[in-house]
């Protein structure tokens, strides 16, 4: 060790030295991101939290500040619990499909192996539309006058076939379309954790009698169980915070049949500038996400060891 | 060592994932093919001809007319954001990365819980407070006024990301440098980063998809075709197209080419690259 102890004089350890290089460093090189972070994210919702407690319309100087008012009001809105238990149901719906759907195809593509890498690739490319054009295209592709369920119901002698314009099977055909483009990201997210299974599990578990399907059931599943779990809350926290898809296919309609808190909160902010407000739903679903979030997060992480 | 004899059951069970593959294999691709086929046909001729049908014949104008309404200027804007966001925002997280994953300084600690704290905030709750600092600050409509929320949301799981992959890194590597008499930023510079480029390119990937498909921003913090990005491109042709399905078709396929083109190129980099933000400790 370098150790300048030679002389009785107050220098530095190389300890200290590399200390106070390390701290100078530190604080430079992560200046960029924390400022960025500050500016972009931190700040923001401190500021939205502010503008929860006044009332403003986002374009006059006008405003007002009215303390818990607009939070009182946020607790007893029909119109936001509604969008909240829309996101819920949601939730509960690409939980019970996406994830079982994306489980299947994924562990018949590892079966199969490298002679699935075609299937693998077909199947990913819903992945590749951005929500706004898989949005639109299903708006026309489920059109009532000309979309593809009408026409197919017309050949065999029935009606116009509505979707998206009914109160009843709006969400659950709003559902579909999200299941469809995002299945196939949980199917590659779950081949990943196939392969980071050892080969001499497989093969141990062979030697030890069982088959196939005994093999996937007893063993490769509950060592899938992490990635189950963190394709759980992923999902969860995505469906809660779904804006795109829907803004574009049918702005929360009909009525409100497929509002969500995003798009509630987006229309009282820019178009019924009701800044103020929309501030209190934003921060409303801020609490709400991160809530679920936690208590997710808590309850799955107990059961592992 | 292939038993050539299959069970009855074992047959079964085959052919039920052949019939299933091949409906989730027509569910998949059928939407895509709707999407080609009818933007190359005239503007009324769904109704006419009904949805299934073939085109009459490959009817180029849909084309030609969203190119001449000036979709070019979207995709210019797309790629122009796109490029500069993707290379600030490595740049910052690979700064920030390396202090947190290899330098003792009890701060990058907390930095690293407030950073995996910004992961999972929706983008919602800053919409309103950026849209009123790009009025201010005078960038409203403008595609300067995209890049730094851009930036800022890829920061949290890129830095995320790349902490992990340097603190696999050997430590060997930096106290020989130190012993060569390099300070920590020519450690950094000089070999930390080169060797975190398998770990850029994924988030390169990751972030760059997800820039590139934006809406909510794009769409709240501009106005004019001049500062919009590609799939604003497809909300305004909408708006004002919304009877010429053909047309938008036309829009939706355009835009969704330079994916495509990407994924045939670099497929599994492609698949991993997207996905990689589900990998979260």
């Amino acid at each position: 060790m370098k150790q300048k102890q030679t002389e009785p004089q107050p220098q530095m350890t190389l300890t200290a030295r590399r200390g106070i290089a390390d701290r100078n460093a530190s604080l430079i090189l992560t200046l960029p991101a924390i400022l960025l972070l500050v500016i972009f994210i931190l700040y923001p919702i401190v500021d939205s939290f502010g503008i929860s407690l006044m009332k403003w319309n986002g374009i006059s100087a006008d405003k007002q500040f009215i303390g818990l008012g607009n939070w009182k009001k946020l607790i007893s809105d029909t119109a936001f619990w509604k969008a909240f238990f829309n996101n819920v149901k949601i939730m509960l719906l690409s939980l019970l499909i996406q994830l079982p759907a994306a489980l299947l195809i994924s562990t018949l593509l590892h079966v199969i192996g490298k002679k699935g890498k075609a299937l693998k690739c077909l199947w990913f490319i819903p992945m590749l539309m951005s929500s706004v054009a898989v949005g639109f295209l299903f708006k026309y592709a489920l059109s009532t006058t000309d979309g593809i369920f009408t026409t197919l119901s017309m050949m065999l002698g029935g009606g116009r076939i509505d979707l998206l314009g009914s109160n009843r099977f709006a969400l659950l055909t709003v559902t579909m379309v999200i299941c469809w483009q995002f299945i196939p990201f949980y199917m590659i997210f779950f081949l990943a954790s196939y392969s980071n299974i050892d080969r001499e599990v497989y093969e141990a578990a062979l030697i030890d009698g069982a088959t196939k399907p005994k093999y996937f059931i007893y063993v490769a599943l509950p060592l899938l169980k992490p990635a189950i779990r963190n394709a759980c809350i992923l999902s969860m926290v995505g469906s809660l915070k779904y804006f795109d898809l829907i803004y574009v296919m049918t702005n929360g309609g009909p009525g409100t049949a497929t509002e969500l808190m995003a798009t509630y909160m987006y229309k009282l902010s820019f178009k019924e500038f009701n800044m103020s407000y929309g501030s209190t739903v934003a921060s409303g679903m801020l609490i709400v996400i991160t809530l679920f979030a936690s208590i997710t997060m808590k309850f799955t992480t107990k059961t592992e060891s | 060592m292939k038993v050539k004899h299959m069970t009855l059951k074992s047959r079964l069970c085959w052919a039920l994932a052949g019939v299933l593959s091949a409906a989730w294999i027509v569910i998949t691709i059928f939407p895509f093919l709707f999407m080609v086929l009818n933007s190359f046909k005239e503007k009324f001729e769904i109704l006419t001809e009904g949805v299934f049908s073939w085109p009459k014949h490959f009817y180029l104008e849909n084309y030609i007319t969203v190119f001449e309404k000036g979709i070019g200027r979207y995709f210019f804007n797309s790629i122009v954001v796109c490029a500069l966001s993707l290379i600030i925002a490595l740049l910052v997280s690979a700064c920030a990365a390396y202090p947190i994953s290899r330098l003792k300084f009890k701060f990058n600690q907390y930095l690293l819980l407030i950073i995996i704290a910004c992961m999972s905030i929706p983008v919602h709750i800053t919409l309103i407070p950026i849209f009123k600092m790009s009025k201010d600050v005078g960038l409203y409509d403008s595609i300067a006024s995209l890049i730094g929320p851009n930036v800022a949301f890829a920061l949290p799981i890129s830095i995320f990301i790349l902490t992990g992959f340097m603190a696999g890194i050997p430590r060997e590597l930096e106290e020989a440098a130190e012993i060569d008499g390099c300070g920590r930023f020519t450690s950094f510079f000089s070999i930390i980063f080169p060797l975190s480029r398998p770990g850029l390119a994924t988030l390169a990937i990751y972030n760059g998809v997800e820039i590139w498909n934006g809406f909510i921003f794009s769409y709240t913090l501009t106005q004019s075709p001049e500062s919009r990005t590609l799939p604003l491109a497809i909300w305004d042709f909408q708006g004002m197209h919304s009877m010429n399905a053909p047309m938008i078709m036309a829009v939706l396929t355009i835009t969704f080419l330079p994916m495509l083109f990407l994924f045939i190129i670099f497929q599994e980099k492609l698949m991993e690259g997207m996905t990689v933000g589900a990998v979260k400790g």
